[in-house]
């Protein structure tokens, strides 16, 4: 597979505070690449950086193999993008949205291309309607036809499931596989929602303060033998002195739990070995293999809230 | 470019707001013409009450369709920069506001082929501002208080001068004058432009753009010799109401008018030109801010 996009120390200050710092990544052809980090973590800093919204300080990104600041406009022609919420013109009708940006994309626009577009996202009936009219789910659909329209290669969705209802996301979800393996697109999709990202991505990268933290194949990162494994006993001061002394020993107290990170299948074996001990196990909590291995690359000072969806 | 603008001209003419000044401008011209075709020879007693000694005229026929649209537009292009804001300081920061600027922008157009289509657009709204009251207060007013001399009152310090312009002299000053009044409204629409740069909502650069506009008249006629001197020539405030230069008209040495004749053309070439440059200078600042702003929005 060939290299579609490739990011080089990309950085982004704004006076003391440098959102992006360093980043360095590459996506391949054909890839759904996720882009995780919490709220703040420099995510849409990064994606509008990709889309020319925002100049980066220092640093290179090259899109289709060319420097993105000297072929803006060619690469934005291949390149469809929803930046958080599909903000449109709410006083237009559907396709009177889909209509303008089409001929912003400098194609050649027909009735019958922007009607099968609109098909696509089961909206041709409401073609006529206006969209302050629309739920937020038609309003992403409608985004999401936007974003297609001008058949892009590259599709750039910036927490695309913000604001749908379960349903929504998980149609959402279809689209951006449709879009990889049926209409073989490269997708980057950020999000903060692990879950989401796990369940549609190939590969993708972990940012952090601004930083990559992590970068890879996603499978390989929901290895079971990194569980996190969050402990509750009777005294976890006695249990963290015991644990100490075994293979677990990179046990920790984070607030009332123990927390660790080991094989999922050892998870009997340490509770028979604290209950040899005289210790009671109040609760065992293994938590997701991909959320330990996040916890862990941000130095457990996270907040659970970002995998709570 | 010809597409955008033509998206752009769509976008403007869905939007509801951009009837309230051709509203306006109806309301106001209408009341003026009800107003002067009810009791306008009170109006014409009151204004020529220090000549009526020395000057003979027919006060009926003075209230024709060239005077009536001379005092409306007196009266109405004071408001009207306000109307041109609305439009103008919506550009920007209304798309911010809508979130739509973002997606603009991530479409394979450059910034300042954006920029410079919400200005043409500004000015396309304007110079359609301007037909509209030549609709409203000039054919309107011809329609209904016929057509004769014209009658222009000049104050000039302490001095009061009535100047007679005849009938047929007339309409190429209007269109004059509503092309000087284009080129002074666009000054007002390219600085409400920029101001929308900056702002997330509508309200803030339209707010600034009258609160500017109303600084600068002030200092304009504030009347102190140093900035009379060194301030007011450089303001566009000072230059707004120089479409009234075309009605001025140039008299030989016996005092009598020659038709077709301007007072003082080298001062309205000079108005037009810093006009001109106000345009050319807010653009520039413009385009410059927009090309490197951050879309945070």
């Amino acid at each position: 597979m060939n290299v579609l996009l490739e990011v080089n120390h990309l950085t982004k200050q704004y006076r003391d505070i440098k959102a992006v710092d360093d980043l360095s990544f590459s996506v391949m052809e054909g890839d759904i690449y996720g882009f995780l980090g919490q709220n703040g973590a420099g995510k849409s800093t990064t994606i509008r950086m990709l889309l020319t919204l925002i100049a980066p300080t220092a640093g290179e990104i090259k899109i289709f193999g060319k420097t993105l600041q000297e072929n803006r406009h060619e690469i934005l022609s291949q390149t469809g993008a929803i930046i958080e919420r599909p903000d449109l013109y709410q006083y237009l009708t559907a396709y009177e949205n889909l209509s303008l940006f089409a001929r912003m994309s400098k194609i050649k626009v027909s009735r019958k291309l922007l009607m099968d577009q609109l098909e696509m996202v089961g909206l041709a009936e409401r073609s006529q309607s206006k969209v302050r009219t629309f739920s937020q789910g038609m309003k992403q659909r409608l985004g999401i036809a936007v974003a297609l329209v001008h058949d892009p290669k590259l599709i750039i969705l910036d927490e695309p499931t913000n604001g749908l209802d379960p349903q929504g996301i998980a149609d959402m979800r279809n689209l951006i596989l449709r879009l990889s393996r049926q209409m073989g697109k490269t997708v980057i999709v950020s999000s903060h929602l692990l879950s989401e990202i796990e369940v549609i991505a190939s590969r993708m990268i972990v940012i952090h303060k601004g930083k990559k933290i992590a970068e890879g194949v996603v499978q390989e990162m929901l290895d079971p033998a990194n569980t996190l494994v969050q402990l509750e006993t009777a005294n976890n001061m006695h249990a963290l002195k015991w644990l100490q002394e075994t293979r677990w020993a990179n046990a920790a107290i984070q607030g009332r739990y123990l927390q660790l990170s080991m094989n999922r299948e050892d998870i009997p074996q340490l509770i028979r070995y604290l209950g040899e001990k005289g210790m009671d196990i109040v609760a065992v909590q293994p938590r997701h293999s991909l959320e330990a291995y996040f916890l862990s690359l941000t130095n457990n000072d996270t907040h659970v809230e970002p995998f709570a969806n | 470019m010809w597409s955008l603008l033509q998206i752009e001209m769509f976008k403007i003419s869905r939007r509801p707001r951009t009837y309230i000044a051709f509203a306006a401008i109806s309301a106001i011209v209408l009341i003026f013409q009800f107003a002067f075709k009810a009791d306008g020879s009170s109006y014409m007693n009151l204004m020529l009450q220090s000549v009526q000694d020395s000057f003979e005229l027919d006060r009926i026929k003075a209230i024709n369709g060239y005077f009536m649209c001379y005092i409306i537009l007196n009266t109405l292009l004071v408001q009207v920069p306000i109307l041109v804001a609305l439009i103008a300081g919506d550009a920007i920061s209304g798309e911010a506001n809508m979130g739509t600027l973002r997606l603009l922008l991530t479409k394979p157009v450059s910034r300042t082929q954006l920029l410079l289509v919400k200005f043409m657009a500004s000015f396309i709204f304007t110079v359609a501002l301007l037909l509209w009251m030549a609709v409203m207060a000039l054919f309107l007013s011809m329609a209904i208080f016929g057509v004769d001399d014209m009658l222009i009152f000049r104050v000039s310090g302490e001095e009061s001068q009535i100047l007679q312009i005849g009938a047929d002299d007339v309409l190429w000053r209007y269109f004059a004058a509503f092309g000087y009044a284009a080129i002074a409204l666009t000054v007002i629409a390219a600085l409400a432009l920029l101001l929308s740069i900056y702002a997330e909502n509508s309200i803030g650069p339209i707010i600034a753009t009258v609160c500017i506009v109303i600084i600068c008249t002030i200092v304009s006629n504030i009347g102190v010799p140093i900035i009379d001197k060194n301030v007011k020539p450089w303001l566009f405030t000072s230059y707004l109401v120089g479409w009234k230069g075309f009605f001025y008209i140039g008299t030989n040495a016996d005092g009598q008018p020659i038709p077709g004749s301007l007072e003082n053309w080298p001062a309205i070439r000079k108005s037009l030109f810093i006009l001109i440059a106000h345009i050319v200078i807010l653009l520039g600042i413009s385009i410059a801010v927009f090309r490197k702003k951050d879309i945070l929005s």
